[in-house]
């Protein structure tokens, strides 16, 4: 018996992980993503000024040597408001992977290694909640709770539990059928300590790959319930609101907010998704290399 | 296949009265009382605070108030909208064509040149696929209002080639003002179909069986035609079929983007004013909407395709 354990347990150990490059591309995608993050934290110490601002003597400004970017319809610095309002951009979508990402490997774990009824009730639901559309879920609560940062950010991160709890279960079912996982169980390893010790580590590296190609998805949400009105409120800084309020600006022919603001947007969910993908990629290599 | 079908059109009901409860049960979450909620801070009269309470069956316990509801919903009375003063049903109406038509207009463009890109992607030289590839792999990333704003003021302010705004009267001129509302629906999606197809057909293009074909000979619209289409764009229908929810998603942003007077843009208003009744409805007809198309997807693949049967098991 204990040999069948043992057995098992190296033939796992010897699955080394293989350093895959990440190819120029990706380590370009990396440095942009790193580079947001950077603007992010940096805001306060590297905008020219205050994104708040307002001025009316100087709205619509072209780009010119002081205001690099030009000014919104306010007279605010664009090239500020862009710098802080990538804290709430990126703030936003990462609250949203993680809750997720916790809870979602949390209700999958507990679905794979009880199986039976628990796994068919939990299994139902997340197909319900992959059903029904993340942003219309955030519309929804947002019409009770009120339009805000908060509220939205939490509903996106409820309809975002079955997209990481789906994939993670499955991935997690597969390894429950694995030989050193039936020997476990049947050595008598309590539950808890297969998931914790088996299971996790077995699924973390797809939970990562999912949790990276949701966050432009979430990205994206956010930022369009932003542009509803309904997320981040003004006078706030944030990529998806500066689009909406752009919008004005277009039609008057200043496309300087909108178009700076909307390629923050497009250059980070590009450059992270391009990571998820690599990462996505990765998994399924190991997984067919074992 | 009967009981395949009947399955999943009990699963399509399931996942429907789940959204309709919490579509239904989302009025308790807000603080305050649901009554105290819906009046908000409007000034009603004791009528108009008594349909209230008739709409919202709210002097009977929580459970009947949901079937009271459902019940209400299913005879076709969605309810009454507080700020229009109309029913909900005929705000919806009108709205209604213009909403259908931009989505029906950008899954026409979807399947024509989405599928048609990817097919093109898929058989041509190196060099045009690689063009289209790096093209769908920077519009994936573009959202439909970042792509509404840089549209509107190229196209529209710039050259004015396409109104900015208005759905437009009449069929063509309806279609000429959707265009550019279309052209932003669908970038991100179409790009994501011609990434799919191409793959598609790729994967089938390099089985035994089409370089049997080849080695037999055959002439090369025969090899496409019907071995590497034919089996290669079935799984693509799929992915098309669920492009649509995408789309009908999407509809809310995209028509507050070009201020399309349609379902997705009266949402927004009814969630800015509060007018519960119709936020209700309007996501419940989103939600039967996604859930139908999914429905239908998910048995025309198994109608369509014998391999996707052979591998969940289900006889014919």
């Amino acid at each position: 018996m204990t040999t069948v354990v043992f057995e098992a347990l190296r033939m796992r150990r010897r699955r080394t992980r293989k350093s895959r490059g990440f190819g120029v591309t990706g380590i370009v995608a990396t440095a942009v993503v790193g580079l947001a993050v950077l603007a992010a934290l940096l805001a306060p110490v590297i905008a020219p000024y205050d994104p708040n601002a307002v001025d009316f003597g100087l709205t619509y400004r072209p780009m010119e040597p002081w205001a690099l970017l030009g000014t919104d319809g306010s007279g605010r610095d664009i090239l500020s408001r862009l710098l802080y309002g990538a804290r709430t951009s990126l703030l936003g979508p990462a609250v949203v992977v993680l809750v997720a990402a916790v809870v979602g490997t949390l209700l999958a774990l507990v679905a794979a290694i009880s199986g039976g009824w628990v796994d068919r009730i939990l299994s139902r639901i997340f197909d319900i909640g992959f059903a029904f559309p993340g942003l219309l879920l955030a519309i929804l609560a947002v019409s009770v709770l009120g339009p805000g940062f908060t509220t939205a950010v939490l509903a996106l991160a409820i309809a975002y539990i079955p997209f990481i709890a789906r994939i993670v279960r499955s991935v997690a079912v597969g390894e429950m059928s694995l030989p050193y996982l039936s020997a476990l169980v049947t050595v008598g390893q309590s539950r808890t300590r297969i998931a914790g010790r088996h299971l996790l580590p077995a699924v973390m590296p797809t939970v990562l790959a999912q949790l990276t190609i949701s966050f432009g998805y979430a990205m994206v949400d956010l930022a369009a319930l932003s542009f509803l009105g309904l997320g981040v409120q003004p006078p706030d800084a944030d990529w998806g609101l500066m689009i909406s309020e752009g919008q004005r600006g277009v039609l008057q022919g200043y496309w300087e907010e909108a178009t700076f603001a909307g390629l923050a947007i497009v250059i980070v969910v590009a450059a992270v998704s391009l990571i998820g993908d690599r990462l996505a990629d990765r998994v399924s290599l190991n997984r067919e290399g074992r | 296949m009967p009981r395949f079908i009947a399955i999943r059109v009990l699963e399509g009901l399931a996942t429907l009265l789940v959204s309709s409860f919490l579509i239904f049960g989302a009025l308790y979450l807000a603080p305050g009382d649901p009554l105290s909620y819906l009046i908000g801070n409007r000034t009603l009269s004791d009528e108009a605070i008594a349909a209230l309470r008739e709409q919202y069956h709210l002097d009977d316990p929580f459970l009947v108030r949901w079937v009271a509801w459902l019940g209400d919903v299913l005879s076709g009375d969605l309810g009454r909208s507080i700020t229009y003063r109309d029913d909900v049903l005929s705000l919806l109406g009108p709205r209604l064509a213009t909403t259908t038509l931009l989505i029906a207009y950008a899954l026409v463009v979807i399947v024509v040149i989405g599928v048609g890109l990817g097919i093109v992607a898929a058989l041509s030289r190196r060099a045009l696929s690689d063009v289209i590839l790096a093209g769908t792999s920077i519009g994936v990333a573009i959202p439909s209002f970042v792509a509404a704003s840089t549209l509107i003021s190229v196209f529209a302010v710039g050259l004015g080639w396409f109104p900015a705004f208005g759905p437009g009267d009449g069929f063509l001129d309806r279609l000429y003002h959707l265009t550019l509302p279309v052209i932003a629906l669908t970038l991100a999606s179409g790009s994501y179909v011609i990434r799919v197809t191409r793959a598609a057909l790729r994967e089938e293009a390099a089985r035994d069986q089409v370089k049997a074909a080849v080695a037999r000979g055959l002439p090369r619209g025969t090899i496409i035609g019907r071995h590497i289409l034919r089996n290669g764009l079935t799984p693509v229908a799929t992915v098309v079929g669920l492009t649509l929810t995408s789309l009908i998603v999407g509809s809310v942003v995209v028509e507050r983007a070009f201020a399309l007077d349609g379902i997705g843009a009266l949402l927004t208003e009814a969630v800015a004013k509060k007018d519960f009744g119709v936020v209700q409805a309007i996501c419940l007809l989103l939600i039967t909407a996604v859930v139908i198309v999914v429905l239908i997807v998910d048995v025309i693949q198994v109608v369509i395709d014998p391999r996707v049967r052979e591998r969940q098991g289900i006889a014919a």
